[in-house]
C-alpha cells in the first residue's frame, strides 16, 4: 500500500518544456482545430451534393515542393545554429524566408490557374472552400514569415547561438508545422476535391 | 526549511517572466498591468458591467412579455426610436434585446467574466507561481476582450440596432443583410466583436494551461491540485479545442455576408427574386456552431463547479468527498462535451439513427454530473457547515444544477425534444442548469476570494439578503417557464396575446416578470456591497475562511510576484479539513507531514522520509532554458 502511494504522490518537478514552447504547441493545436473544422465542413458539404467537380491547379505540386525544401533549409539552419556556424545560419534562414515568399507567390498563381479553370471564390462552395483553405493557410504562413524575420534579425545580431536557441527552436517548430499543414491540405484536396 | 530549493524556484520564475521590482506608474500598475491579480480584477469588473447590461436588457423584454399592454413611453430617454409612436417596444428591437442578452451573458459575463477572473486570479496563487507563464499575453488577452466589448457595445448605437438573429446567429437570417434590420451593421459588429473575443479567449486559455503544466511549485503534483485548478485547466482545454471552430464558422459566415460566397446559402427567394447563391447549406453552420456551442456550455459551467468544490469543502470543514471521482467526472464531462453537439439539432431533419446516437451520448453526461452532485451532497453530509454567503451561493449552485439538470434528461431525448424544441421549457432548462448555476458559482467565488482580491471583507448581512432574494427569485422566474414551455409557447416571440391558446398564461408571465425585476433589483445590493467593501469593508485577516490552499499564505495584499520571500513548497492535498488528531480543523498544503505527527496516517508517515530526500534536490534551471 505504502509503496503504491509513494509512486503516485512522489513530489515531482514541473515539466521541463520551456513554457513559451509549450504555449506555441497549444497555439498550434488551436490552428489545427480551425483547419480540422474547415476540412470536416468540406466533407459534410460535399456529402450533401450539388458539388462542383474540377481539377486541382498544377501549381500546388510546385508549392508543395517549395515548402518541403524550405523545411529542410530551416532544419539545416537549426543544426548550424547549434554548432555556432553563424554565416551558414544566416544564409539558411534567408533562404527559408525566400522560399516562403516563393511559396506565397506560387499560391497566388494557383488561384490564377483556378480562375482560368472557371473556379471562382464566389460561386459553388466546392470552389470557395479551396480559396478559403489556401487563403487561411497563406495567412498563417505570413505569420510564420514574420516570426522568421524576427529570428533572422536576431541571428544577424548574433543572438541566436548554441546557448540561446529557444526562439530558433520555436520558429523551426512553427515552420515545420505550417509546411505539414499545407501538405495535409494538399493531400486532403487530392482525395476529396 | 527548503529555502534553497524555493529560492531557485523563485529564480526560475524571475528568469522566465522578467519580473522587475522597479517602481510602477499608475498606467503600468492598473491599466496595462501584467500582474495576473490586476488582470483578474479587470476581467471581474468588466464582467460585472456586462452582467448589469445583460440584466437590464432582460428586464426590458420581460416588461414586454409580462405587461404587453403597458406603455413604455418612460423608456424613451433610454431607448429613443426603439419605442414606437404608440409607446410600445419596437418588435425588431425586442429580437435584438434577446440576442444581445444571450450573447452578453454567455460570452462576456460567464466566459470572460467567470473564467477570466478566477482562472487569472487563482491559478498562480493556488499552484504557487509568481505569475502567469506570459504576463504580456495575459495583458493582451484582457485588452482583446476590452476591444471586443467596445465593438459589441457600439452596435447598440447603430441606427439599425445590434444583431438580432438570436445568439446562435443561424444563417440565412444572419447571412443576408436584407433579412432584418439587425442583420446589417449590427451583425457585422457582432462578428468582429466575436473574432476579437475568440483571440482573447485563446490567449487566455493557452496561458492558463501552460501555467498549470509548467509553473507549479515544488510538490504540487496533479493529485494535489485544488479542484478549482482542475476545473480551470479543463475549461481552458475545451476553449482551445472549441473556439477555433467558432472562428471557422464565423469566417465562412463573413465570406457569405460580405463577399457573396454560398457556404450557407442556397435557393433563397426574397420578394419573389431568386438570390444567386447556390449549393450552400444552412445546416452546415449549425454543425460548426454547435461544435463550439455545446462545449461552450461547459466552458461556462466547469469553473463554477470547481469553485463550488473548493468552497463547499472549506465551509463544511470536511475533505471533499471523492476527490479523484471529482476529477474523473470533470474529465468525462469535458470529453463528452465534444460529442453531443447534434442534440441541439434534432429538428433539422437529421437521420433518426444519428439522432439516437447523439441522444445516448447526451444522456451519458447525466452520469458524471450525478457523480458531482452526490459528491457535493456527501461532502455537506454531517459537515460542520458554516453558512457564509459564498457557501450559500455554492449550495444554491448545487440546487440549480440538480433541478435544471433533471430537465436536461427530458430534453436529451429526441422524442421529447422535438415537441419541446425552442419553447420556454428549453429556456427554463438552460437558465437553471447553465446560466443561474454558473452565475451562482461566480458570485460564490467573488464572496469567497474578495478578501484576497481587495484585502477587505464583504458585508455578510447584505450577502445573505442578496443570496435569498436571488435564490428565491431565480426559482420564481424559471420554474413557471417550464409550464409555459410545456404548453408550447415558443421562445423569442415578441407577443403572444394574439394567440388564444396562450392567453391563459398572461398571469403567469406577469408573475415571472415581477420575479425577474425583484431578482434584478437584488443585484444592486451586491453591486453596493462590492464597491463599498473595496474601500470601506472590514480589513480581512490573512486566512479568513481557515482554508488550506496556497493563496491564503500570501500577504493580505500580495504584491506583484505574490510571495515576498520564497514560494511555499507543497506537501499534501488541499482538503485536510477536520483531520482526526490534528490540533486545528485545517492543515494548509505547505505544512509538511513531519510537523503533523499526531494526525498522520500510516502511509503519510512514509512520506516524511521522502520530504527529507526531496530537500536535497535542487532544480537546475540553466539546462532547462536550452532544450
Amino acid at each position: 500500500m505504502g509503496t503504491n502511494i509513494r509512486l503516485v504522490e512522489n513530489p515531482q518537478r514541473p515539466l521541463s518544456v520551456h513554457p513559451h514552447k509549450f504555449a506555441l504547441w497549444l497555439f498550434i493545436v488551436s490552428i489545427v482545430m480551425i483547419f480540422a473544422s474547415l476540412t470536416s465542413a468540406f466533407i459534410v458539404k460535399q456529402g450533401e451534393g450539388s458539388w462542383l467537380d474540377y481539377n486541382l491547379p498544377s501549381m500546388f505540386w510546385f508549392t508543395s515542393a517549395t515548402v518541403i525544401i524550405s523545411s529542410v533549409m530551416i532544419q539545416w539552419g537549426y543544426f548550424a545554429a547549434k554548432e555556432n556556424q553563424f554565416n551558414k545560419l544566416n544564409l539558411l534562414l534567408a533562404t527559408t524566408l525566400l522560399l516562403g515568399l516563393v511559396f506565397l507567390v506560387g499560391q497566388w498563381y494557383s488561384w490564377v490557374q483556378l480562375v482560368a479553370m472557371d473556379v471562382y471564390f464566389v460561386g459553388n462552395p466546392a470552389g470557395s472552400f479551396i480559396y478559403v483553405l489556401t487563403g487561411l493557410h497563406a495567412f498563417h504562413l505570413v505569420s510564420g514569415l514574420v516570426f522568421l524575420v524576427v529570428v533572422l534579425v536576431g541571428a544577424l545580431k548574433h543572438r541566436v547561438h548554441s546557448r540561446n536557441l529557444v526562439r530558433m527552436e520555436m520558429c523551426v517548430t512553427y515552420w515545420h508545422f505550417l509546411g505539414a499543414l499545407w501538405l495535409y491540405l494538399f493531400v486532403f484536396l487530392i482525395f476529396y476535391h | 526549511m527548503d529555502q534553497h530549493i524555493a529560492e531557485t524556484a523563485g529564480y526560475h520564475n524571475a528568469q522566465w517572466h522578467d519580473h522587475g521590482h522597479h517602481k510602477e506608474s499608475f498606467i503600468t500598475k492598473y491599466i496595462f498591468s501584467q500582474d495576473h491579480k490586476v488582470i483578474a480584477k479587470q476581467f471581474l469588473i468588466s464582467g460585472i458591467f456586462w452582467a448589469f447590461i445583460g440584466g437590464v436588457l432582460s428586464s426590458i423584454f420581460r416588461l414586454q412579455l409580462g405587461y404587453p399592454d403597458m406603455s413604455l413611453e418612460w423608456l424613451r430617454p433610454l431607448l429613443g426610436g426603439w419605442i414606437t409612436d404608440s409607446g410600445k417596444l419596437d418588435p425588431e428591437f425586442y429580437l435584438a434585446l434577446v440576442t444581445m442578452h444571450g450573447t452578453i451573458m454567455v460570452f462576456f459575463v460567464l466566459t470572460a467574466g467567470l473564467s477570466g477572473t478566477f482562472s487569472n486570479f487563482l491559478i498562480p496563487l493556488q499552484i504557487g507561481a509568481r505569475d502567469m507563464a506570459s504576463g504580456f499575453l495575459n495583458m493582451l488577452s484582457y485588452w482583446f476582450f476590452f476591444a471586443s466589448s467596445v465593438v459589441m457595445l457600439s452596435s447598440f448605437f447603430l441606427k439599425t440596432g445590434p444583431a438580432s438573429g438570436g445568439w446562435v446567429i443561424y444563417p440565412p437570417l444572419s447571412a443576408l443583410p436584407q433579412a432584418m434590420q439587425g442583420s446589417g451593421g449590427g451583425m457585422t459588429l457582432w462578428l468582429v466583436a466575436m473574432a476579437l473575443f475568440i483571440v482573447s479567449s485563446l490567449l487566455g486559455s493557452i496561458n492558463y494551461i501552460t501555467t498549470i503544466i509548467n509553473l507549479r511549485t515544488k510538490g504540487m503534483t496533479f493529485a494535489r491540485l485544488p479542484l478549482t485548478i482542475w476545473a480551470f485547466f479543463l475549461t481552458a482545454v475545451i476553449g482551445i479545442l472549441s473556439f477555433p471552430v467558432l472562428f471557422s464558422a464565423a469566417l465562412l459566415l463573413i465570406f457569405d455576408r460580405s463577399f457573396g460566397t454560398s457556404f450557407y446559402l442556397s435557393d433563397i427567394y426574397i420578394g419573389g427574386e431568386a438570390l444567386p447563391n447556390e449549393g450552400g447549406s444552412a445546416i452546415l453552420f449549425q454543425h460548426l456552431f454547435w461544435f463550439l456551442g455545446h462545449p461552450e456550455v461547459y466552458i461556462v459551467m466547469l469553473p463554477g463547479l470547481g469553485i463550488t468544490s473548493e468552497i463547499i469543502s472549506t465551509n463544511s470543514r470536511k475533505p471533499i468527498f471523492g476527490y479523484r471521482a471529482m476529477i474523473g467526472s470533470l474529465l468525462a464531462i469535458a470529453i463528452l462535451s465534444f460529442i453531443v453537439w447534434a442534440h441541439h439539432m434534432f429538428v433539422t431533419g437529421m437521420n433518426p439513427f444519428l439522432g439516437s446516437i447523439f441522444m445516448i451520448l447526451t444522456l451519458i453526461i447525466a452520469v458524471p454530473s450525478a457523480v458531482k452532485v452526490f459528491n457535493y451532497l456527501a461532502t455537506l453530509w454531517r459537515g460542520n457547515i458554516r453558512f457564509t454567503p459564498a457557501m450559500l451561493f455554492s449550495i444554491g449552485l448545487v440546487s440549480f444544477f440538480i433541478s435544471g439538470g433533471i430537465t436536461g434528461i427530458f430534453l436529451g431525448n429526441a422524442a421529447l425534444d422535438i415537441p419541446l424544441h425552442d419553447t420556454y421549457f428549453v429556456v427554463a432548462h438552460f437558465h437553471l442548469v447553465m446560466a443561474s448555476a454558473s452565475f451562482f458559482g461566480m458570485l460564490a467565488g467573488v464572496y469567497h476570494w474578495f478578501p484576497k482580491m481587495f484585502g477587505r471583507m464583504m458585508d455578510d448581512k447584505l450577502g445573505y439578503i442578496h443570496f435569498w432574494l436571488t435564490f428565491v427569485g431565480v426559482y420564481l422566474v424559471f420554474f413557471p417557464m417550464h409550464y409555459i414551455g410545456i404548453a408550447g409557447f415558443p421562445r423569442r416571440y415578441y407577443s403572444w396575446t394574439n394567440f388564444d391558446v396562450f392567453n391563459s398564461f398572461t398571469d403567469l408571465n406577469t408573475f415571472v416578470t415581477i420575479a425577474a425585476l425583484v431578482t434584478m433589483f437584488a443585484q444592486f445590493i451586491f453591486l453596493f456591497n462590492f464597491f463599498y467593501s473595496i474601500f470601506r469593508g472590514r480589513v480581512a485577516p490573512a486566512n479568513p475562511w481557515r482554508s488550506n490552499t496556497l493563496e491564503w499564505s500570501t500577504p493580505i495584499n500580495p504584491g506583484h510576484g505574490n510571495w515576498p520571500g520564497a514560494i511555499p513548497v507543497v506537501y499534501r492535498w488541499p482538503y485536510d479539513y477536520s483531520k482526526p488528531g490534528a490540533e486545528e480543523d485545517f492543515i494548509p498544503q505547505y505544512v509538511p507531514f513531519s510537523e503533523t505527527m499526531e494526525s498522520n496516517l500510516p502511509h503519510e508517515n512514509d512520506q516524511i522520509a521522502l520530504e527529507k530526500e526531496e530537500e536535497g534536490i535542487v532544480i537546475d534551471e540553466s539546462s532547462e532554458t536550452t532544450h
